[in-house]
């Protein structure tokens, strides 16, 4: 299978050139909307304006808007439950991502995913998912139904380290080698599955490595340098469309905040996470455009400016968004067809049964039964 | 035709009417399938059609999800429902739940086969009948066919659908020989149930095989005890024709529910609440039960075969219905 192994480019020594002006601007943008996103996601938390789990990607927004900029709008990605950024990337408005966190019927997804269920079909961005490791075996799925119906398209699917302990990490490197599938594999290896550090999570702690045994070779790139994190993405993406060789790449990044805001961060010192904030994505990148000149000061401040007047509008519309109706519960839990008809759910409230039918027309009939009119 | 060779008719027509239709599973191709379902299918469909896999069942399963997401109409075989436990997180996480968690955004238009079914002394781990797993999972469509015809028309409905269906064969029936209707669009809609066997004096539910040791219960009690038992097969257990069960018990004004799954929320479990819920009224006895043993099913041949139900339990319980007339 030697034809199969493609040698993955080293790292480039010293800093990769930078992008065109108004792409070296774009991305800096975009990592201060995931940043200011984040930090107002976090204080809405703490007001209980959001509730269940909350996971920040508060430092790895080179390794998400890097990684998504490598991307062709026909191209898909598929991510994690840490995955507001990703969203954001991709172009979803921060209202509905926002409107998302916080259960409201103008969420991305109608406020039926939360924070670790963002979707935004129209953008190719097939999903954050709450169990680990388990988005694997749906991006090489989305990958085969690329290959099969001969589009010319790219899956990226996203996840963390402590995902390449699951048994879908190798089954789906496997299955992707197996059948050459176009799909890229990004390990964002944040140090830390959880709590627990990449040394004690597991015996290779070499990640890009771990898909070689399964006929995936590895590239690795500074996943907090966006500028290198798009080249390295970029080309593993050329070499699993171009030579149908599926890759695996790593993103070395850390996050800033804890795993999810119910995180007493007892696991890491305060030193390591200052050492790394030393290393800011967005700070580095910013004084690296004014320094080679692409960005006055102003404009960077500007940047940040926009970012924080887009999530206030954001916030507000998300906070004015209304919760979905409760006749609204059994949406979508079944695409309805003429074939499918029958008795599907137990209704808890009505101790009755549902058939299917769209509940809103269920208690429109109430309503017009309970004014005396005719019920139908 | 044998109920295998209805189920091959299915994949192939649909092969052949729906290009995005394509099959995934441990040895369906080149070894023709575990239970020769699909035999002759890589022959006639080829490669990208017709795929072979590792066994990795939960990635199987969790790309077809992913394929189903984005443009095919993935048939997924699992050499046995006990397997289908290595794929339950992609099953119930991911295929069930897609459509409802993105608001509508995305569908899953998924068909996952597999048999289940004790009497070939293949122990606790290939033996049990885990339907009632499924049927408890909203998000989820469940067909248990027990007819060639049945097996034939399910299997495309399923196929032609837009939700998850968990299509759950049964080993000992693969070689039960039927009428199957020829049109290539024979089509059994999900959410009827059949009556097999009518009757006035008991209404009796069988599952799956369980349908067939019904409708042979059924005669052993005209013959032997001058009752007339109403037998249905439902078919499809999610959605479920209450209407057609509820409609026979308010004739027979009794009910008796013949499963070979474990008792403890089990199908008939669940479908004995609802039937006191929508036909208390019309019961002159409790609803009746007959199960598989509660136990993890044992290889001995002896042990084996009572830990499943056969026509004697179904009787001694349609007669126990009957003990205050």
């Amino acid at each position: 299978m030697a034809e199969h192994v493609v040698e993955a480019s080293p790292n480039i020594e010293g800093p990769r050139p930078l992008p065109a002006a108004d792409a070296a601007r774009d991305w800096l943008a975009a990592m201060l909307l995931i940043r200011r996103f984040e930090e107002r996601a976090g204080e809405l938390y703490a007001k209980a304006l959001i509730g269940g789990f909350l996971h920040l990607a508060v430092g790895e927004e080179a390794a998400i808007v890097g990684a998504v900029r490598a991307l062709r709008d026909r191209d898909y990605l598929i991510s994690t439950y840490r995955s507001h950024g990703h969203a954001l990337a991709r172009g979803t408005e921060p209202e509905r991502v926002m409107a998302e966190l916080m259960g409201r019927e103008g969420g991305v997804c109608r406020g039926r995913g939360g924070s670790m269920h963002m979707f935004d079909g129209e953008r190719r961005f097939l999903g954050g998912y709450g169990i680990v490791g388990g988005n694997l075996p749906l991006g090489a799925g989305v990958a085969l139904a690329s290959d099969y119906l001969k589009r010319d398209e790219a899956t990226l699917c996203v996840f963390g380290d402590g995902a390449s302990n699951q048994g879908t990490f190798g089954e789906t490197m496997n299955l992707a080698a197996l059948w050459r599938l176009p799909v890229v594999f990004l390990v964002t290896n944040n140090q830390f599955g959880m709590g627990t550090a990449l040394a004690r999570h597991s015996a290779v702690t070499d990640l890009m490595r771990k898909g070689e045994s399964f006929g995936v070779p590895g590239m690795r790139c500074d996943g907090m340098d966006v500028v290198e994190t798009e080249a390295v993405v970029a080309e593993a993406l050329a070499i699993a469309r171009e030579q149908r060789q599926p890759m695996l790449v790593e993103a070395v990044t850390y996050r800033f905040r804890g795993h999810s805001m119910a995180d007493p961060e007892e696991y890491r010192t305060r030193e390591q996470v200052a050492e790394w904030r030393k290393r800011d994505p967005i700070d580095v990148f910013g004084e690296r455009l004014e320094a080679e000149g692409v960005l006055e000061p102003s404009a960077r401040e500007a940047l940040d400016a926009d970012a924080l007047e887009r999530i206030d509008a954001a916030a507000a519309f998300a906070e004015q968004s209304p919760f979905p109706a409760p006749e609204s519960l059994y949406d979508n839990v079944y695409v309805l067809g003429d074939q499918v008809r029958g008795w599907y759910s137990v209704d808890e409230r009505a101790a009755g049964v549902h058939r299917g039918e769209d509940e809103r027309a269920l208690a429109e009939r109430k309503r017009r039964a309970g004014n005396g009119e005719d019920g139908g | 035709m044998r109920y295998r060779e209805a189920l091959n008719e299915a994949l192939r027509e649909e092969l052949r009417r729906d290009e995005t239709v394509m099959l995934m599973g441990e040895d369906i191709g080149v070894f023709n399938g575990a239970f020769k379902v699909t035999a002759g299918l890589l022959e006639e469909f080829g490669e990208r059609r017709v795929r072979d896999t590792p066994i990795s069942e939960n990635t199987i399963v969790g790309m077809g999800v992913g394929a189903a997401m984005s443009g095919l109409r993935p048939v997924v075989e699992l050499m046995t429902i006990n397997f289908s436990l290595l794929a339950m997180d992609q099953i119930i996480n991911s295929a069930a739940h897609i459509h409802y968690m993105f608001g509508g955004q995305a569908r899953v238009p998924l068909v996952i086969r597999m048999p289940q079914g004790a009497g070939h002394q293949l122990g606790p781990t290939h033996s049990h009948c885990l339907e009632a797993m499924y049927l408890q999972v909203p998000g989820l469509l469940v067909a248990t066919p027990s007819t060639p015809a049945d097996a034939k028309g399910l299997l495309k409905a399923a196929i032609r659908d837009d939700n998850p269906v968990i299509f759950i064969e049964h080993e000992s029936l693969y070689g039960q020989r039927g009428e199957v209707p020829e049109d290539p669009d024979h089509v059994v809609d999900f959410g009827s149930a059949a009556i097999c066997r009518e009757g006035d004096d008991v209404t009796i539910v069988g599952i799956s095989r369980m349908a067939l040791t019904a409708q042979r219960a059924a005669e052993a009690l005209a013959a032997e005890h001058d009752i007339q038992a109403e037998v249905i097969d439902p078919r499809t257990l999610r959605p479920l024709d209450l209407d057609m069960i509820c409609g026979s018990v308010r004739k027979t004004n009794r009910c008796v529910i013949v499963e070979e799954g474990w008792p403890h929320g089990g199908v008939g479990a669940n479908l004995a609440a609802l039937i006191q819920e929508q036909a208390f009224d019309w019961l002159d006895a409790p609803v009746a039960r007959v199960t598989g043993a509660d136990v993890p099913m044992p290889y001995s041949k002896p042990l084996e075969q009572i830990a499943f139900p056969h026509e004697p339990q179904v009787v001694t319980a349609v007669l126990s219905t009957f003990r205050d007339v």
